[in-house]
């Protein structure tokens, strides 16, 4: 199957991208890997709807224009050749392939996550998998539920935690108070109203809020779980710690895209032009994957995109600059300093599948290891079935940290696929052994 | 094979500076699979690959050596004849390769598929981890008082009178002798004297699933070569073949292709059926130089005094601590023990 454009991700950059096109009389493909459109930010709980009418208008527009959209489907390869791309997917009835000329990648984002001790414990997940249970199956991380890290999802996790008749027992907030004052979070009064909302509900129901605090420590207590915070134990059975979010450009590095390194865009991102082209051919991004600026502006950068692909004119881009203000100044909250990277013991695990502790990764930096793939290589850091999500960023700020170098020398992992973890079977299907190629064999 | 031909330089009393673009064992020693099999070695290469295997033997945990023994297996009449011829061969040459039944082999490791029709053993085959060679070098270098000057790429060498000045980034080096042992990237570098090698490049795939329940002990080989499988101590399967992808060394790392990655895995799957249910969690390509006889580059460069070239050794990765001290020793002055490989014959 040869469409004109593929599109990686039904969330708002790309499910826009996706009307745009057909309206544009483009045949297109959306590949992603939920059961149902909308991103994380209108992920849908059964029966299809995320609550907000947001969320279900995109994916009625989604389901009503032409493009044709495989959901559950596993993207785990992309490869660029004379003709465009080709995709390789899993999904539901296995190996998947098509082609597309032209490609935008609107894989969105993923959580930063900080590494403390007992970080890798059952119980301890990130902001952004606590949503998924509250927001697709309705399920609450646990019934007394430590709330951490920075950034807004902080705030958006413990309301749905109290709305889903969960107790938060400590609010524990890396950033002091003054962070949160930004002029660019007055751009949209509607969203500054519901997060003073979250907030009014969190001090009816005596929620305790720690500022200027991070999680020093989980330790398994009895059945529970105990979370150190300034030196006092507090009594849990769910710990969720998120630092804001970073672009998931692992199909773009895949690609060989030019990335870009900007903290206030949540860190290395895709790099496009007014256009959302990238420097490869036929690449394009939309949405977070070109640099965190939320979802209001994912839209905008998805219909830029799409007519941009069919070499439309793109008028204005002055409503994707305006909507972006409030995405970069919520990300700009999740910014913590380097304490939380330099005050990590040597002994807490810093790649949690490959059990990596500080002290090995350190020991690879002292032994002359400068870059990202420096330590990977030497280390294994990374290359377990995360493929470095949870690690590379802390590990890479740590690199930065004790070579004086910037997050740019330090340079980003080479993609590699799978983009995802494979079932070997699924990617070898059926065969039959007698018809497998055999080069030539080396010469003996 | 550079780090251990400035080892055995710094032993015969020179003064020795090691230029390194990446850092130690960045390159093909660096993200092989780790396979040190004598079933996979050149015939005519078999002496080298019995001594370097030793090295790395005697490394032992520091590299994460693992003698497992490893099985070459046939599943059709015309593997089976392959078999026959070259593991004949290799034994003649020195290799204690034996033939074994398909029920031994069965017997043996449970996990192997049961369509095998012929296969060999070595019990001197394993693999180390090659993810710590760079770490053990650069350990060995700094225990030799060898200097190793990583991040460095070199983009100028002068001949001079008496040798030559390199340049790498801001630093200028100046050494009597040179030895060039850059791996994929020692065209490039002979370039820098005006020497043109026919050095060809080959992008081999390797890929490495998740961890499974531990079901295979010994490494697995194809009779045409196009697989090395092993499982790790920690359940994850390791595997190879030198499927190509593509790309090229001057470009930076090479890419994986789709379409030969799914015949490797498909080898793999057909080989060991456990593999099956496990996860691939990565696949990523290394380059492997070579010239058109396939013969290794070892000796004088050609056409340029008191410069040396080492590269295009096939086996390279249990070759090379054996290959880079005999150069040295050329080097050196001495009487290699072995015979080089003059790449003039490859101009």
């Amino acid at each position: 199957m040869t469409f004109d454009l593929a599109i990686l991700g039904a969330g708002p950059a790309g499910a826009a991208a996706a009307v745009e096109a057909s309206l544009l009389g483009m045949r297109s493909l959306v590949i992603d890997e939920q059961v149902a459109a909308g991103g994380q930010v209108y992920r849908a709980s059964p029966p299809i709807s995320s609550g907000d009418p947001d969320g279900d208008r995109l994916r009625a527009s989604l389901a009503g224009c032409s493009a044709s959209v495989r959901l559950v489907h596993r993207l785990w390869n992309v490869e660029r050749d004379d003709d465009g791309f080709r995709l390789l997917a899993i999904g539901p009835e296995g190996a998947f392939e098509a082609r597309a000329r032209s490609l935008i990648v609107a894989a969105g984002a993923q959580e930063r996550f900080v590494p403390f001790r007992g970080w890798e414990l059952p119980g301890v997940m990130g902001l952004a998998s606590a949503t998924i249970l509250i927001k697709a199956q309705r399920l609450l991380p646990g019934r007394n539920v430590v709330v951490a890290g920075a950034g807004p999802l902080l705030y958006a996790v413990a309301h749905g935690i109290l709305d889903g008749g969960g107790r938060v027992v400590a609010l524990v907030d890396a950033q002091p108070r003054s962070a949160w004052w930004m002029p660019d979070l007055l751009s949209r009064p509607d969203l500054l109203v519901r997060g003073m909302s979250w907030l009014a509900a969190l001090r009816r129901a005596k929620v305790p809020i720690l500022r200027a605090s991070v999680v020093d420590a989980v330790a398994r207590e009895g059945d529970g779980l105990s979370a150190t915070v300034q030196g006092r134990a507090i009594a849990c059975d769910a710990v969720c710690c998120g630092f804001g979010l970073m672009p998931a450009t692992d199909v773009t590095r895949l690609l060989g895209a030019t990335h870009s390194f900007d903290a206030a865009l949540g860190g290395w991102h895709v790099v496009v032009d007014d256009q959302q082209r990238c420097d490869v051919p036929g690449l394009y991004a939309a949405g977070d994957v070109a640099g965190i600026r939320g979802a209001a502006s994912a839209p905008h950068q998805g219909r830029i995109a799409a007519r941009a692909v069919a070499g439309a004119a793109i008028g204005s881009t002055r409503e994707r600059d305006g909507a972006s203000r409030f995405g970069v100044a919520m990300n700009r909250a999740a910014q913590v300093g380097d304490y939380v990277i330099s005050s990590i013991a040597p002994d807490v695990t810093m790649c949690v599948c490959e059990r990596l502790p500080r002290s090995v990764i350190e020991a690879a930096i002292d032994d002359g290891c400068v870059t990202i793939n420096d330590v990977k290589g030497a280390t294994r850091c990374g290359m377990g079935p995360c493929g470095g999500r949870m690690c590379e960023d802390a590990v890479a700020r740590l690199i930065a940290i004790k070579t004086s170098c910037t997050r740019r020398d330090v340079g980003m992992a080479t993609g590699r696929p799978p983009l995802r973890p494979v079932a070997l079977d699924a990617i070898a299907g059926d065969f039959d052994y007698e018809a497998l190629p055999m080069p030539a064999p080396a010469p003996l | 094979m550079g780090a251990t031909a400035a080892l055995r330089a710094s032993e015969g009393g020179m003064r020795v500076v090691v230029i390194e673009r990446d850092v130690a064992g960045a390159g093909a020693s660096g993200v092989n699979a780790g396979t040190l099999s004598l079933q996979i070695k050149r015939v005519k290469l078999m002496p080298y690959a019995l001594i370097g295997h030793e090295w790395w033997r005697s490394a032992g945990d520091a590299i994460g050596f693992k003698r497992t023994g490893g099985y070459t297996l046939a599943f059709n009449a015309r593997e089976a004849e392959m078999l026959h011829d070259r593991m004949t061969q290799k034994r003649a040459a020195g290799a204690p390769i034996e033939f074994v039944t398909p029920r031994q082999v069965v017997t043996r490791e449970p996990a192997l598929c049961d369509r095998i029709v012929a296969a060999s053993y070595c019990a001197e085959d394993g693999h180390a981890d090659s993810t710590r060679t760079g770490t053990y070098l650069r350990g060995l270098l700094r225990d030799a008082g060898v200097e190793l000057r990583e991040h460095a790429n070199v983009t100028h060498i002068d001949t001079r009178e008496a040798g030559f000045r390199i340049t790498a980034g801001s630093e200028t080096t100046s050494s009597k002798r040179l030895l060039l042992a850059a791996g994929a990237w020692t065209a490039p570098l002979a370039s820098l004297l005006d020497v043109a090698l026919p050095i060809r490049v080959r992008t081999n795939t390797v890929t490495v699933t998740e961890p499974g329940p531990v079901h295979l002990h010994a490494g697995v080989g194809h009779a045409t070569g196009l697989l090395t499988l092993k499982q790790k101590s920690n359940g994850s399967y390791l595997i190879g073949g030198g499927w190509q992808g593509t790309g090229s060394p001057e470009a930076g790392r090479g890419r994986v292709v789709a379409d030969t990655l799914l015949q490797n895995l498909r080898l793999a799957r057909f080989a060991v059926p456990a593999t099956a249910n496990v996860r691939v969690l990565r696949s990523w390509t290394g380059y492997e130089a070579y010239v058109p006889d396939y013969w290794p580059l070892a000796g004088v460069l050609p056409g340029v005094r008191d410069a040396y070239v080492l590269a295009c050794v096939r086996g390279g990765y249990t070759i090379g601590p054996c290959i880079g001290p005999l150069v040295a020793d050329l080097i050196l002055g001495r009487e290699p023990a072995l015979p080089l490989f003059d790449p003039a014959r490859a101009m």
